[in-house]
Parts: C-alpha cells; sequence; structure tokens
C-alpha cells in the first residue's frame, strides 16, 4: 500500500512536469539566471534568519 | 417636490450600486481582513506597546503597499480565470512552479501555526484550554466549507471580517489622546531612541503582516472560484482598495489601544495585552482577546484554503468551494490535513510560540519578492492580459516594492549577523 502510494505520487509529479515542461513566457538565459540569484538570495537571507532565531532560543 | 424626486432618485440609484457591491464584495475584504491575522495583531499591539503611536504612519503607507500587489491578483485572475499556482506552472515552466509551491507550502504552515497560538492564547484568557480551542476551530472551519457553496463560505467569512472590526470601537471606548494619535498618523517621525534592532525588526514584521505570499495565492483563486469577469474587475478593485483601507484602520486601532493603555511596557504578544487591559477596562480587554480569536480564526480558514486551492489546480484535482466533498475529496483533505497539521503543533506543552509568530511575520516578507516578481511578469504578458497589462506606472509601484522589501531584508539580515551596527 505505501509502496502504491508512493508509485502513484511519483507518477502524479512526472505527469506534472509533463504538462508544464514548456513554459509559454520565454525567458532568456540572463533572466533565468537573474531569477536563480534572486532565489538563492532570498533563500539565504531565510538561512540567516533562521541562525538568528536558533541564537535566540538558545540565550 | 422636483427636489425630492431627484434625491430620490439617487437614493435609488445608491441602493442598487450597494447591492451590487455587496454581491460582488468578498475576495479582496476577505483577504485584506484576514492579512490582520493573529500574527498581525500580536504585531500591531506590540508595536503599540512598544513605540506608542510613532509608528501609526508607517502602517498608513503599507495601505496602498498591499493594494498595488493585490489588485494585480483581481486583474490576472479575472483575465486567466486561473488560480496563481495554476498560472505560475503554465506560464514558467514546472521548475519555478514548484519553487513558488514550495514557499507557499513552507509560509503558509507555519503562518498557520501563528493563527493557531493566537486563537488558543486568545480563549485562554476566558479559562478556555488549548485543546478544547484546537478542536472546536477545527469544526467550525469544517462547517464553514463542507455546505458545497462557495458564496455561503464568503459570506460567514466576511461575518468574521465584521468582527475583525471590533478594535475599532475598542479604540474609541479608550479616550486616547486624539492629538498624538493624528500626529503619529500624519507626520512619519522614528520613536524616540532612534533606529534600532528592535524596531527594525517590528517594522519588518509588520510589513510581513500587511503583504504575504499566501494573500496572492488566496485572492486570485478566490476570483477565480467566485466566477469574476473582466466586466466585474472594477468591483473587485474597488472591494480591495475598501479592504486595504480597512486593514489600516484596524491595525490603527490595535495601536492605539496599547499605546494608551500600556506604553512602554515590555509586553511579547497580544494575549498579554489583553490581560493587562482586563485590570484596566474588562470590556476592552475581553474585545481584544475576541478579536484576536477572530483573526486567528480568519488567517486559518483563509491560508489553508490558498494552499488547497494551489495544490487542486496544480495536480489537477477538483478545486472548488463550490464542489461537496466527495466531488473534490482531496482539495478539502488537504484543506483539513493543514488545519490540523497546525493546530497539533500548538498542543506541544513548551513551544516558543510568540517568538515563533514574530519570526514567522520576518520570513514571510523575506520570501514575498519570490512571489512578487513572477506576479508583475504575469501582468506585463500583453498576449495574456492584454488592455488589463500593467500600466507605467503600477509597475513602477509594484517594482518599487519588491526593491524596497529586498533592500530592507538585506539591511535586516546584516542588522542580525552584526547587531551592534543599528545600536539597540
Amino acid at each position: 500500500m505505501i509502496f502504491n502510494f508512493f508509485r502513484n505520487t511519483s507518477a502524479a509529479f512526472k505527469a506534472i512536469n509533463r504538462k508544464y515542461s514548456t513554459p509559454r513566457i520565454k525567458m532568456t538565459p540572463l533572466a533565468r539566471l537573474s531569477l536563480g540569484v534572486l532565489r538563492f538570495y532570498l533563500l539565504f537571507l531565510v538561512g540567516i534568519l533562521v541562525y538568528k532565531f536558533v541564537m535566540t532560543l538558545h540565550k | 417636490m422636483n427636489f425630492l424626486a431627484k434625491l430620490f432618485y439617487k437614493y435609488k440609484k445608491f441602493l442598487k450600486v450597494a447591492r451590487l457591491y455587496l454581491l460582488i464584495a468578498g475576495p479582496g475584504i476577505i483577504v485584506m481582513m484576514a492579512d490582520n491575522d493573529a500574527g498581525g495583531i500580536t504585531t500591531y499591539t506590540v508595536t503599540g506597546a512598544q513605540y506608542k503611536f510613532y509608528l501609526i504612519w508607517f502602517l498608513i503607507l503599507l495601505g496602498p503597499v498591499a493594494y498595488f500587489v493585490q489588485e494585480m491578483t483581481v486583474r490576472l485572475g479575472s483575465v486567466t480565470k486561473r488560480g496563481h499556482a495554476e498560472a505560475i506552472f503554465h506560464s514558467f515552466g514546472a521548475f519555478w512552479g514548484w519553487l513558488s509551491l514550495l514557499d507557499l507550502v513552507l509560509v503558509d504552515w507555519l503562518t498557520m501555526i501563528t493563527e493557531f497560538v493566537g486563537m488558543t492564547a486568545a480563549l485562554s484568557i476566558f479559562g478556555v484550554p488549548r485543546l478544547v480551542t484546537v478542536i472546536l476551530s477545527w469544526i467550525v472551519m469544517g462547517a464553514m466549507v463542507i455546505q458545497g457553496r462557495y458564496w455561503t463560505w464568503e459570506k460567514i467569512a466576511l461575518v468574521f471580517c465584521a468582527l475583525n472590526l471590533i478594535y475599532i470601537p475598542a479604540a474609541f471606548m479608550i479616550n486616547p489622546p486624539v492629538h498624538e494619535v493624528l500626529r503619529g498618523s500624519f507626520i512619519p517621525q522614528l520613536p524616540p531612541g532612534g533606529f534600532t534592532n528592535a524596531l527594525f525588526f517590528l517594522l519588518m514584521a509588520n510589513i510581513g503582516t500587511t503583504i504575504a505570499p499566501w494573500m496572492v495565492f488566496f485572492q486570485q483563486s478566490a476570483v477565480v472560484d467566485k466566477g469574476m469577469q473582466e466586466k466585474d474587475m472594477l468591483w473587485g478593485q474597488i472591494d480591495t482598495a475598501v479592504g486595504s483601507f480597512l486593514t489600516v484602520v484596524v491595525a490603527a486601532g490595535c495601536v492605539i489601544l496599547t499605546g494608551t493603555l500600556i506604553p512602554g511596557q515590555n509586553i511579547t504578544d497580544a494575549a498579554t495585552a489583553a490581560i493587562r487591559f482586563m485590570g484596566i477596562n474588562k470590556y476592552v480587554g475581553a474585545f481584544l482577546a475576541i478579536g484576536l480569536f477572530d483573526a486567528g480564526f480568519l488567517g486559518a480558514i483563509c491560508i489553508s484554503l490558498a494552499s488547497s486551492w494551489a495544490f487542486g489546480e496544480v495536480f489537477g484535482w477538483a478545486h472548488s468551494l463550490n464542489k461537496k466533498v466527495k466531488e473534490a475529496p482531496w482539495f478539502y483533505a488537504y484543506y483539513f490535513f493543514d488545519l490540523m497539521l497546525a493546530g497539533t503543533v500548538v498542543l506541544i506543552p513548551r513551544a516558543p510560540l510568540v517568538l515563533i509568530t514574530l519570526f514567522v511575520q520576518v520570513v514571510a516578507v523575506t520570501l514575498l519578492p519570490a512571489a512578487l516578481v513572477f506576479l508583475i511578469l504575469l501582468l506585463n504578458d500583453s498576449e495574456t492580459m492584454g488592455e488589463y497589462k500593467n500600466t507605467r506606472f503600477q509597475n513602477f509601484a509594484n517594482i518599487s516594492i519588491v526593491v524596497m522589501i529586498i533592500v530592507v531584508s538585506t539591511v535586516y539580515s546584516i542588522s542580525a549577523l552584526f547587531p551592534n551596527i543599528l545600536g539597540g
């Protein structure tokens, strides 16, 4: 049953990836890179916040 | 006689317009009032207690910011008839879609915890145990959606929105110093002590509670589920404007309450403020507690729905409040799963709930630009939006908001790493 669940979930993810494999709005490599950098940067900032949260907890 | 006839005609016309507005009103007001969720009320009460009325002007500035962001979702939803998650997958592909969905799930779940924190804290003032509050909330939240009509859900949610306005009469009941309130509202100023880390943290939390990623997803999906068309767009925009006005008024009401009754006191959450109010004016204390519960409740149902809609859109499940549970089982299952998971965390003994509440607001605002960038890109797609694409002014306003948030988040993170930079 658990195996079936994972198999079905994995199939659903694959189907979604196939369905949306071609983006309708074409982005230049530079635009994609900028979005990627922004995303990475924001996650980095969240990482700092998590660090501060943990430090505050341990005070 | 002629004058009376004209007056009567205008009165009838006004009634007709008001009736039409009430028919279409909903997503804008609900999202904006739910924006004043438990985390929001906590942030506002702490702001008022620590800085009196000095920061009301900042809250007023956040009203138009919330409007500009949310208004875009009205146009996008009305034109594309797609929820925000589906719009991102459809337009930018699976990679960016999954990342956006991941952000949403994470921030939504964290925010949901803060809603249950607020609800349990509020009712504990009246002696209701946490477990009872959580279970009762689950039951009411379930009852709201299982009747299978969006319209009914929306009208019940609007009643909870009306209850959120309880802070306005409460603010008038305590005779606040009007001159000081007006000064704090219309003259931008920093509190005595200047710019400190603590002040910065609260400003960030205030931004985070006024605009959040879940709001973008919620309103766009609600616009679609309600079946709003392009012709209804103006009403949707008015609805959003009314909501953003009310959200600022409620926020100011909270600040006025704590700024008047417990200025300078180091409180950490709204429930503590309500308990202290009880000793001064029991009615105002009860109002604050009831409002806090209502805020958490409203936030929880909207955030949970935002996630359920998003998952339904992406996974292709039936995802409408107009469907019965057996017609959209996965949509409702996720809705309940989200509520139960968040509610359970609150029952964990000794969890640092207050710290989590403020921290979540700050994380939400930090991740917000990722969602806003896609929203702005979608609103600039001429092929999809046609005449409803962003104007230059709208682009200027929205891009400025994104840049401002990135700058503020960066400075805050630097100050978190090097606390002595700003002092305090």
